[in-house]
């Protein structure tokens, strides 16, 4: 350890800035959040501003009626736009936080306790992410008749996790072995407490980041799952199967397939 | 080694002439060093010496016309003989790097690059330049290992730089520098985390090296001690500043700056105990600089006129200048200035802890043996010795934060179970551990009210307001101000650091503190601070210290016995005084006579 | 270098020298070790797809729908090719045995054995898979490469910003806008679907290949791209860098040699990730272009509820994933002298 790289910080120390702070900072973090903000916006108040109700028939079939024209059935593109996000997003979010939750504690379990544990756990780990993300939904899916919200909700989260426990393993492994971990350790605290007050608060940065990762992933996933054809209600509005329905007449009614795209 | 010349080297042949040198934050208005005129005569060692902070490697890379991202050179000259290294091409500069100016970095063990072998790598250059035959080149390797004591067979050559240990590293990294026979050589604290031999080792193969070669060399480092062994002129550099430049004996004898005067009175001596002190306050950084004298706000000398204009470097003895318009009214110092006597070493003795046969294992790794000895009431016990010697493993085993070892640990005459998490909350509270880097022991996230005050709620001594009363107090006594209770760590330099790191251990009301290492990452001055900081500690609480340190000198100072450890087995104990005048094993011996010393 | 962090090390000063004639049996030993961790992964697998598909729902059921009660015959044909009679062990076993043999089962869909109906479909996806890898590796490393060239300049921000976004893509929407421009509305280049005759190769008619390979590029690319990027900024700013520089070295040859050396194992395990994650993502795309492959296969069978089908493709993607893994790790041990002498000493 040298005395040049311990160098003491400015004499003026400035406040630390918070974790969001930093971010904010960041250009890319701030296109990004914006764009998120738009995009969960548009998909909550969609449906109130919609012209035409979900499945209502604004016209025939591939007319140019309406700002985006009809689909394949003749409904109205915005409209089933405007729809289709809702599920889609709950979906997503609701399964990255299953995905979050269970993938942290796995990791940071797996570091804290070292070892043979660690290597179990992680090997464990390892069965589970040599699955596709993708993959693990659809054989699952093999059994099931017809998928409801929860099942989706739980295979999302269940193919993040393994992944997510991978990242935060490796951070937690940083930290673990640092000296105000081993101070707690040495004045007794419990484990649990050792866990969540000492390791996991020093995880926030990259475990947020990696969130927002995963929810992007998660739209993809799910967005993916319908356009194979396997959402919950088949009659229902989704981004995913719109792309699929529509997909025959992209060269004369372009927009029922590309404005899902975004 | 003291060939000295005397007469000024302007227009000489050979050396280098650094005029003005300023180096600056890129995109702002604010100087990391500036004003900085040195000259290296031909075949002398100039040290540079400073704290972190102070400015002196971004000196040293500045001669091969380098700075590390986000700085730039923005003004002066580096002369070698008539070319200007600063306003060379960029080829010509390249071309000049290594094969003239050659820069021994300053942790060669990631300075190597890992995945090429060192033979290649120490001809690397010259193969790249087209200079002499790949047989040539490669005997030219040979040699320089040779030279530099290492072996330099085609095993030795093939091998990666993980597969040498420290010194060996940083002696092939000589070698590599020697090689294309430059004129110039800059190291960076090239001997910082080597144990004394190996450091003595390697400083003595750089002085033969210069010597036999005719090379000037700059030597950057913090510790002065090491400067007074090899230097012959010695610079000390204090916020971006050269405040005092002279020859080595004067510097040592005589030094006129304030800044150099209180660096030396922080620094522990071999030959005598010491009551060391610090200096108050902390190194600005580089934009924070108070204006006038870099020093005035730390100096007690300090007068209004300080504060008002930057002192200019003044001659006040031949070839002695300095940075400070009181030089010559300050009156004199003398090295022997704060000696006190050595501990007594037939006081009577309380034991409180006692290790007996203790023997540590990592994993079927059998690292300490058979080590007794015992700490008594209000005194300190120093564990010393080199990198492997078992110091910090014995200091964690007692403190329960390595379970694996077989023996009796006892603590007022109970038994210590293995970890701390079996051990009774009483004996956890009793029993407290300092970490060696304050910057890894405190969490980022906590708020210095928090970290303190943890202990006492664990274990029940204090809570609520109370608690936060106690927390004031407390860091009072570590000679922190109230206003750091809302701060998180990271707002605090170092030294605050390791205070809160002992005010946390104070928090337990304990009776034994581990101190592990607690001043290696610090600075001197700091280190000052926290020793004096301790000695206080001892006398008015009656604490007693387990104190792990590879720095005779620093147990000379602050401990009444030692242990000397290597390999994971005690060579020689006893009192301090006995141990350091009357050694009884030449392993004591040889770590004495190779400890850098000033005194 | 601190004390307690040089504990465990050798004490002496002198390190001792590797060890050369006991290497080639400490070889041995390490991969029989990754070797016998690599199957007992895939057994984990196989249990894991197996208990998926079989234990979760009725998967009779779920193939007839509204004819379950009302065709007890198709029923009881059912349960003979699934053994449903049978413990849930027991069937596995079987399965787990046949899989050892070679045999994957009977379709449930088609009542034709499962190896013959998807070996032309494993090896158009494994060359749908190999020409998108071919592609992609050194274009990755190229952008990384002009990327850290202009590091934190305004030609890396850029770069950087459309890696991102092209990231946070799915596969299937990069699919369908390369289909809007170059197959449909903007240009006419490319066909939009794979059309191959039943015995031969989609490869037959190298264009229909085009968009399938680019989409599976650009959804892969750029996470490439941004690993890469981030371990090369991280060796270049390391100590040996900065002295191959101080020591005077041309930089062209301190980013071939130095540099590119250092951080190219980072990027090995990244591509080894994106590989196996090909073997999924191909589900999506090759659905999109209706290209006979594995994934097609895939989807269709789990609309069907093929379960032998189904498990089948499945293991085999898992050991596609479980190999290229293995392929990486003993990679990067070759290249990682540190590693690489740990295991020969």
């Amino acid at each position: 350890m040298s005395a040049e790289e311990a160098a003491p910080p400015p004499d003026i120390a400035p406040a630390e800035p918070s974790t969001f702070r930093k971010a904010m900072g960041q250009k890319r973090f701030v296109v990004g959040l914006t764009i998120t903000v738009l995009l969960v916006l548009f998909v909550v108040i969609g449906p109130h501003l919609a012209p035409f109700g979900e499945t209502e028939v604004a016209g025939p079939p591939f007319s140019k009626d309406g700002v985006l024209g009809t689909d394949y059935l003749g409904q109205d593109v915005l409209s089933r736009l405007m729809y289709g996000g809702t599920s889609i997003l709950l979906i997503a979010v609701f399964g990255t936080l299953v995905g979050m939750v269970l993938g942290i504690l796995v990791g940071v379990v797996a570091a804290y306790a070292g070892g043979w544990w660690d290597e179990i756990i992680m090997r464990g780990n390892d069965v589970v992410l040599s699955f596709p993300q993708i993959l693990l939904a659809l054989v699952v899916l093999t059994a099931v008749e017809q998928p409801t919200a929860w099942i989706l909700v739980l295979l999302v989260g269940i193919s993040h996790a393994p992944r997510v426990a991978r990242l935060a393993r490796g951070v937690a492994l940083g930290i673990v072995t640092r000296d105000f971990v081993i101070a707690a350790e040495a004045l007794g605290e419990k484990r649990t407490r050792v866990m969540l007050a000492e390791v996991l608060p020093n995880m926030s940065a990259p475990l947020l980041a990696e969130g927002g990762l995963r929810l992007t992933y998660s739209i993809g996933l799910v967005g993916a799952l319908g356009f194979l054809g396997f959402s919950t209600d088949p009659g229902a509005a989704n981004w995913g199967q719109m792309i699929q329905e529509n997909r025959l007449a992209l060269s004369t009614q372009p927009w029922a397939v590309l404005a899902p795209c975004w | 080694m003291a060939t000295m010349e005397q007469e000024p080297t302007q227009g000489k042949v050979g050396g280098l002439v650094v005029e003005d040198l300023g180096v600056m934050i890129t995109g702002k208005d604010i100087d990391i060093v500036n004003d900085i005129d040195l000259v290296l005569k031909p075949g002398e060692v100039v040290g540079l010496v400073g704290e972190s902070g102070s400015g002196k490697t971004t000196v040293g890379t500045s001669l091969l016309n380098y700075s590390r991202a986000g700085a730039h050179i923005s003004s002066g000259k580096v002369l070698l003989e008539d070319r200007d290294v600063l306003h060379l091409p960029w080829q010509q500069v390249r071309q000049i790097r290594g094969e003239e100016i050659a820069y021994v970095p300053q942790d060669p063990a990631s300075a190597l690059n890992p995945s090429i072998r060192i033979g290649k790598q120490i001809v690397e250059l010259l193969a790249l330049r087209g200079i002499g035959t790949d047989a040539s080149r490669l005997q030219g390797a040979r040699d320089g290992l040779a030279e530099v004591g290492l072996p330099n067979d085609d095993e030795f050559l093939s091998r990666y730089a993980h597969q040498l240990s420290g010194g060996q590293v940083q002696r092939v990294a000589l070698a590599m520098a020697f090689l294309p026979k430059p004129k110039v050589l800059v190291l960076d604290e090239p001997t910082t985390g080597l144990d004394v031999t190996t450091q003595a080792m390697v400083l003595d193969t750089m002085a033969q090296l210069c010597r036999t070669h005719g090379v000037s060399a700059l030597y950057v480092t913090h510790d002065l001690a090491v400067v007074a062994n090899i230097a012959d002129r010695v610079a000390v550099m204090y916020a971006g500043q050269i405040v005092e430049l002279g020859p080595k004996e004067q510097m040592f004898r005589e030094p006129a700056h304030p800044y150099t005067r209180a660096l030396l009175d922080s620094i522990p001596h071999l030959s005598q105990a010491r009551a060391l002190t610090g200096i108050p306050g902390r190194t600005p950084a580089p934009g924070a600089r108070p204006s006038g004298c870099r020093f005035h706000d730390r100096c007690s000398f300090a007068v209004d006129a300080c504060a008002q204009a930057v002192p200019e470097l003044h001659q006040i003895a031949p070839a002695h200048d300095v940075r400070c318009i009181r030089a010559e009214e300050i009156g004199h110092w003398d090295i022997s200035r704060g000696t006190v006597p050595d501990s007594d070493p037939d006081k009577a003795r309380e034991v409180i802890l006692s290790v007996d046969g203790l023997d540590v294992f990592y994993g079927r790794k059998h690292v300490v043996h058979n080590v007794t000895f015992d700490l008594a009431k209000a005194e300190v016990v120093a564990l010393v010795g080199e990198s492997g010697s078992g110091k910090t493993t014995i200091s964690r085993s007692i403190g329960g934060l390595h379970k694996d070892w077989t023996g009796a640990i006892t603590f007022e005459g109970e038994p210590l179970a293995h970890s701390a998490r079996q051990r009774s909350a009483v004996h956890r509270k009793r029993l407290q551990y300092i970490f060696q880097n304050p910057y890894l022991s405190l969490n980022p996230r906590l708020t210095i009210e928090q970290i303190v005050k943890r202990p006492m709620e664990l274990f029940g001594l204090a809570s609520g307001k109370e608690a936060t009363d106690r927390v004031v107090e407390l860091l009072d006594q570590v000679a922190l101000g109230p206003r750091m209770l809302k701060y998180q760590a990271n707002r605090l330099s170092g030294g605050e650091r390791q205070r809160v790191a002992i005010a946390r251990a104070l928090a337990a009301e304990p009776d034994v503190l581990i101190c592990d290492e607690i001043t290696s990452a610090l600075d001197v001055s700091v280190q000052g601070s926290i020793v004096a900081l301790l000695e206080g500690l001892r006398k008015e609480r009656g604490i007693s210290m387990l104190f792990v340190t590879h720095n005779l000198a620093l147990v000379r100072s602050i401990a009444a016995r030692v242990e000397i450890l290597q390999a994971g087995r005690v060579v020689e104990a006893g009192s301090v005084v006995t141990v350091m005048e009357t050694p009884q094993e030449d392993y004591t011996r040889n770590l004495l006579s190779k400890s850098p010393r000033i005194d | 270098m601190t004390d307690a962090a040089t504990v465990l090390t050798d004490p002496l000063e002198e390190v001792a020298p590797p060890k050369r004639r006991s290497g080639a049996s400490a070889w041995v030993v390490w991969l029989v070790r990754r070797l016998g961790l690599a199957v007992l992964t895939l057994w984990l697998v196989s249990i894991l797809t197996f208990l998926a598909t079989a234990a979760l729902g009725d998967p009779i059921r779920a193939i007839l729908g509204r004819d379950y009660n009302s065709n007890p015959g198709r029923v009881k044909q059912l349960e003979e090719l699934l053994n449903a009679d049978q413990s849930l062990v027991s069937r596995y076993f079987s399965w787990l045995g046949g899989l050892f043999k070679g045999d994957l089962g009977t379709s449930l869909a088609s009542q034709k054995p499962v190896s013959e109906l998807i070996a032309s479909n494993v090896a158009n996806t494994a060359m749908l898979v190999l020409l998108s890898a071919i592609v992609m590796i050194p274009l990755a490393f190229a952008i990384a490469m002009i990327s850290v060239h202009y590091r934190r300049r305004r030609p890396d921000t850029a770069i950087q910003t459309v890696l991102l976004a092209m990231a946070g893509l799915p596969e299937f929407v990069i699919g369908v806008l390369l289909i809007a421009l170059f197959a449909t509305t903007v240009f006419k280049i490319f066909p939009a679907v794979t059309i191959s005759s039943p015995t031969g190769h989609p490869w037959d008619n190298w264009k229909s290949m085009v968009l399938p390979t680019l989409t599976l590029v650009l959804a892969v690319a750029p996470y490439v791209s941004r690993i890469v990027r981030a371990s090369l900024l991280e060796v270049i700013d390391s100590d040996y860098v900065e002295l191959a520089r101080l020591k005077g070295i041309p930089e062209r040859v301190v980013m071939r040699k130095h540099a590119l050396l250092n951080a190219i194992v980072p990027g090995i395990q990244v591509i080894a990730l994106q590989l196996a994650w090909l073997a999924g993502g191909v589900v999506v795309v090759e659905t999109l272009f209706s290209y006979p492959g594995v994934g097609l296969q895939l989807v269709d069978s789990v609309r069907n509820h093929d379960v032998p089908m189904v498990q089948a493709l499945s293991m085999i993607i898992a050991g596609v994933y479980v190999v290229v893994n293995l392929i990486a790790d003993v990679l990067s041990i070759l290249l990682t002298p540190r590693a690489r002498t740990a295991i020969s000493s």
